[in-house]
């Protein structure tokens, strides 16, 4: 179970870090999801991992994972969200300021100054 | 004190929802309301350095648990200081987003709830004594700064604001990589708690506390804008509009405050053990960035773009105080910290008066500023001041750091940056102050004289800055009672935890399930 959670915060860090490097907002976005879930699931585990038992108390329980990290999590996850909505519609906005979706905004583009200074 | 505690996070959070309530067509009743709040955050922040000047840490437990369990809000004399100074610049900011042609406020949509939710955060940030809500008040004024960066749209804006976001969501990322880290070596989040049990740490994990100290360097490193982590803000700064560039002039501060904060506080940075391992990056990392903000300023070719490099010597400057782990650096950096704050706030500020009569704030051939005298005074008070001469504050400011300086063994080169920056600094702003005041074309400006109330806020920060000078050493007795506040861990615990000698707050033993 050690190895499984290990390779999968490994494998969508990797991912979320590759995504990350391109040039285009939506892989940007993409790649920083990945990356988020990846430090989700670390926080997670940071709690040691356990099955099957109660993180609050229950009667007749045999033990406790912590509650901490998950609680941790749900917050992440929350703040996540809302900053992944907001990246999406900053792009959107680049996107449609500059008619191109690369993170430089079509840096030398003849178009890119075309809404200016209101 | 009790419930006075909250007020700095609740008042404004309040304030931005009513705003968001009444809708954007009371743009009055916003306005009153954005000063009303900016006025009484200031009351409350004075009252807060007069309750904590005597030495008192006031604690407030959220749900009354009992620390470490609960979440606690904690106020000493350092949380006093940064909210005091986040008030000024506000109330200050908020008066010249209102006093421009045309009002910030009119250029674009949610400007003073913004606002405000930024200074929820930083007021949180500030008062938190629990690193995740440290990580989720970071949050919180980042989401803020985002939209106000771009507030008003424009490309070029748009394009640094992405950069400014994407880069800070990939912080925020390893922020809770580390917290996480952290959590699982030591089991609390609680500051307090945790300077306790870092030492505790079994030698066999050391490699892991330092990896968690350094990737939390790297978090609070990024906000702080330090070399190499600083390539974002010259362009986010010198596009932002002016009041809240002015605002931004505390965000690097929140950055360098959390490394005071986790580093030198909850992690020991002046103790010798792993976690102290930030220690040696973090002093290079403040010279590399004041070399690199006295060479951008000295090759900027506009005042907006050069008050952002200034902002990075700024920076260097402080944590090199911070960084040498003693009492005196960390009361000088304290110090230097407001100094720059407010100085710099104020040259965001000129640099739009200045635009707005020239033309633009570009080095080149303009016609004549309307106010020549009234702009080049101001000008000059804020350059000499940020430059460091006598006998303004940044002459203090850096003097006090020179002085802590004097033990360590890095010294020679120390004092040859911080006496190297100003210099630099001083050449850039005298060739600024001449291209902007006397390269002239022979054309008269058309109208263009700022009004009294334009300027007002620019010169309150300015006295500001003055008054910092004027009053520097009770200011510098403070700052030193806060360095000294902050060495003495049993004292917060004592204060903030019931049980001090708790180890965790997990719910189980590591030892008996291994």
């Amino acid at each position: 179970m050690e190895l499984l959670a290990a390779g999968a915060i490994g494998l969508l860090t990797a991912c979320g870090v590759y995504l990350m490097l391109r040039g285009r907002t939506f892989p940007l976005v993409l790649g920083l999801t990945l990356l988020s879930y990846a430090a989700n699931l670390f926080v997670l585990a940071m709690g040691r991992l356990a099955v099957g038992v109660p993180p609050i108390v229950a009667s007749g329980a045999s033990g406790y994972a912590d509650p901490l990290p998950q609680a941790l999590v749900l917050t992440a996850i929350v703040i996540g969200l809302a900053t992944t909505a907001f990246t999406v519609s900053l792009a959107l906005m680049l996107f449609s300021a500059s008619g191109t979706d690369h993170v430089d905004g079509g840096l030398g583009c003849p178009q890119r100054d075309d809404v200016g200074q209101r | 004190m009790t419930h006075a505690m909250i007020i700095p996070v609740l008042l404004p959070f309040t304030t931005a929802v009513l705003m968001v309530l009444l809708g954007e067509r009371r743009l009055g009743v916003q306005r009153g309301l954005s000063l009303l709040s900016c006025g009484t955050l200031l009351m409350i922040a004075s009252a807060a350095v007069v309750h904590v000047s005597s030495g008192a840490i006031e604690v407030y437990r959220l749900g009354d648990w009992p620390a470490p369990f609960g979440i606690v809000l904690v106020l000493d004399r350092l949380a006093a200081l940064m909210l005091a100074l986040t008030a000024v610049v506000a109330a200050v900011s908020v008066a010249a987003a209102l006093t421009a042609t045309p009002a910030w406020d009119t250029r674009g949509r949610h400007f003073h709830p913004l606002f405000q939710l930024q200074l929820m955060g930083l007021n949180g940030a500030f008062l938190t004594g629990d690193l995740f809500n440290l990580f989720v008040f970071f949050e919180v004024l980042l989401i803020a700064s985002y939209c106000l960066l771009v507030h008003g749209r424009g490309g070029e804006r748009l394009r640094a604001g992405l950069h400014y976001v994407v880069i800070n969501l990939a912080a925020s990322t390893l922020f809770l990589i580390a917290v996480a880290l952290l959590y699982g070596l030591t089991g609390t989040l609680n500051l307090v708690h945790l300077a306790l049990r870092v030492p505790h740490v079994a030698p066999a994990d050391a490699p892991l506390i330092r990896a968690a100290s350094l990737v939390l360097l790297v978090v609070f490193a990024l906000k702080a804008a330090v070399f190499p982590l600083s390539l974002w803000l010259p362009r986010a700064y010198a596009v932002a509009p002016p009041p809240v560039a002015a605002l931004f002039a505390i965000m690097t501060k929140v950055g360098i405050y959390a490394i005071l904060r986790v580093h030198g506080f909850g992690l020991g940075l002046d103790s010798g053990l792993a976690a102290a391992a930030a220690g040696p990056w973090l002093l290079g990392g403040a010279v590399a960035t004041a070399i690199v903000g006295a060479l951008g300023a000295f090759a900027a070719q506009s005042l907006g773009t050069m008050t952002a490099y200034l902002t990075l010597i700024s920076v260097g400057t402080s944590l090199i105080g911070v960084g040498l782990s003693s009492d005196a650096g960390w009361s000088a950096a304290l110090y230097y910290l407001a100094h720059s704050t407010l100085v710099l706030a104020a040259l965001f500020l000129l640099t739009d008066a200045t635009a707005s009569q020239r033309g633009h704030d570009r080095f080149e051939r303009s016609r004549l500023v309307a106010q020549p005298a009234m702009l080049g005074t101001l000008f000059v008070v804020g350059a000499v001041s940020v430059a460091g001469l006598p006998p303004l504050s940044g002459f203090v400011g850096k003097l006090t750091i020179l002085q802590a300086t004097a033990i360590s063994p890095a010294m020679p080169v120390l004092w040859g940056v911080l006496l190297g920056t100003g210099f630099l600094a001083m050449v850039a702003l005298a060739r600024a102050g001449s291209a902007l005041f006397w390269k002239t074309t022979e054309e008269r400006a058309p109208t263009a004289r700022s009004s009294l109330a334009r300027l007002a806020p620019a010169i309150t920060v300015l006295a500001c800055g003055v008054a910092l000078a004027l009053f520097a050493a009770p200011i510098l007795r403070f700052t030193d009672a806060a360095a000294e506040q902050l060495a003495d861990r049993r004292a917060y615990a004592a204060r903030i935890l019931r049980e001090p000698d708790q180890p965790t707050v997990r719910p189980f033993s590591l030892e008996r399930r291994h």
